[in-house]
């Protein structure tokens, strides 16, 4: 009768202290039962919290999967005004409401990437006239340069524990991986190969690394043990696999991938090494897995213009977000805040 | 082929830094002072395309094709003049390398930079001193042509000599 399998009702109350008192229940229409009822209580201005977190319960209930609205995005936007470039690096909502700015730059801005605790971001800036990595803490705004050396400074990726942070520099002659130790400040290489060695990220047991080589000829995705720094290829489909970027189950990972002419993404099974195309549309990358590995975010064009757009890994759900000012890319989503 | 290619290139550049001399011996302090941009509030953009600063007429500006960086025999014609210019007059060079979107952000990085390599190995084969040149990559941060096309993608693929 009412042509839906599950409804959500709620009501809300204002209580004492000027703040407010939300109710909601999550009912079964088939089933003709109610899943659970929960009180939630905020601020006035943490209604966009409540709400997020009304839909995380309702989405983990139905699904099983814990919801990830309540987590964030960080993006680099650049607008071009008569020839002259601004950069901005941005975080907001997964949805893209309440932006806020982390940084504003006339050089390029690159690789946004979250620190596990989701309170750090690090990054490439151009700032000082070459590539070099910096740390950013979200909340104090507190900035901290982290390398300094000439060639690439690139694809910062934190360690599943934090203490760690893989990146690609090229000052011993070619891209390379290495793993700094933020503690000691040390730096260790990683790959000893003449080939571009890049976009290093970890597995969750922080003990190999997966990363994209052109070794074989044309960019693919390898996995790296750390201990051994033993190197083993993973994908053999189409002429281009990059940037690969794990889901929290250490088994599936979006990458980039070209078969014959146009960037899609895709997601690669590590057990059973297959690749299954989620996106149709053109020059897509930048791919970032959610912290509840269900959907995705990535880099797109809209026309002539880069948008943000997000796809569940089983490629069932499909969004754009809301058109910014200039272009939009590098998404990073943001793992479970808390 | 690419091993092949950097083993020639790496035994050819031993060779002339034998025939040059010692002026291969890298001065690695004078790098540092060319185009030292400030952090960013700074208002000038040094790194706009302005080549008052070049001494010779040919172009600085070298192409490359899709995936490659392999210089093409127009862009060794005007290198040859510039690596003249520039055994004749020394002066600090800043090559910065480019590639077009297509492909992953990081990895236009590394092509860009390997582009840029490419000219610098070329112009130390003709006996500019390395400690001469700085090298930059942008990537496909700094499009010189917009609009997702093979015209504009052909001329974001490049070097800037500056």
């Amino acid at each position: 009768m009412l042509g839906t399998e599950y409804l959500v009702v709620g009501s809300m109350r204002t209580i004492e202290g000027g703040r407010y008192e939300l109710e909601f229940s999550l009912l079964n229409v088939t089933a003709q039962k109610r899943e659970f009822k929960h009180t939630v209580r905020g601020r006035s201005n943490e209604m966009r919290d409540l709400a997020h977190l009304v839909s995380d319960k309702v989405y983990s209930a139905i699904t099983g999967i814990p919801g990830a609205f309540s987590t964030r995005i960080a993006y680099v936007t650049a607008t071009r005004n008569k020839g002259k470039f601004t950069y901005r690096l941005n975080v907001a909502d997964a949805d893209g409401a309440r932006e806020k700015l982390m940084l504003e730059s006339p050089e390029p801005i690159m690789s946004p990437a979250w620190a596990p605790n989701a309170k750090d971001l690090a990054y490439v800036s151009f700032e000082t006239g070459r590539p070099a990595i910096f740390r950013q803490n979200l909340v104090t705004g507190g900035r901290e340069q982290l390398t300094n050396f000439k060639g690439l400074n690139g694809a910062p990726s934190w360690s599943p524990d934090g203490s760690k942070m893989a990146m690609v520099l090229s000052k011993d002659g070619n891209p390379e991986i290495y793993v700094l130790d933020l503690k000691t400040k040390q730096f260790r290489r990683l790959t000893r190969h003449f080939a571009i060695d890049t976009e290093p990220t970890w597995m969750p047991d922080g003990k190999s690394l997966l990363f994209t080589s052109d070794r074989g000829g044309t960019p693919q995705i390898y996995k790296l043990d750390i201990a051994s720094r033993a190197t083993e290829r993973l994908t053999f489909r189409g002429n281009y696999n990059a940037r690969a970027s794990l889901a929290p189950d250490g088994r599936t990972l979006a990458l980039v991938h070209r078969e014959s002419s146009t960037f899609h993404i895709a997601s690669f099974d590590l057990q059973t090494r297959r690749l299954i195309e989620l996106t149709e549309t053109r020059l897509d990358e930048s791919p970032s897995v959610a912290p509840n590995g269900a959907m995705l975010m990535y880099a797109t064009k809209q026309g002539d213009r880069g948008v943000l757009a997000a796809v569940s890994l089983d490629a069932g759900v499909r969004y754009v977000l809301p058109a910014r000012i200039g272009d939009v890319r590098e998404p990073a989503w943001s793992p479970f805040l808390r | 082929m690419k091993n092949s290619f950097n083993k020639a290139g790496l035994a050819t550049i031993f060779f002339s830094m034998v025939l040059a001399g010692c002026s291969s011996a890298p001065v690695e302090e004078t790098t540092t002072d060319i185009e030292d941009t400030s952090v960013q509030t700074g208002q000038v953009d040094t790194s706009a395309i302005d080549d008052s600063a070049v001494e010779s007429s040919a172009d600085t500006v070298f192409y490359f094709d899709f995936d490659k960086a392999l210089l093409k025999p127009e862009s060794r014609v005007a290198l040859l003049e510039h690596a003249a210019s520039l055994t004749s007059n020394p002066r600090g060079v800043r090559l910065e390398g480019h590639a077009d979107e297509r492909g992953t952000r990081e990895y236009n990085m590394a092509l860009g930079e390997r582009r840029a390599n490419a000219v610098k190995e070329f112009l130390v084969l003709q006996g500019v001193s390395a400690g001469l040149i700085e090298v930059i990559s942008y990537g496909e941060e700094r499009a010189a042509s917009y609009g997702s096309n093979d015209s504009a993608w052909s001329l974001n693929r490049r070097v800037e000599l500056k």
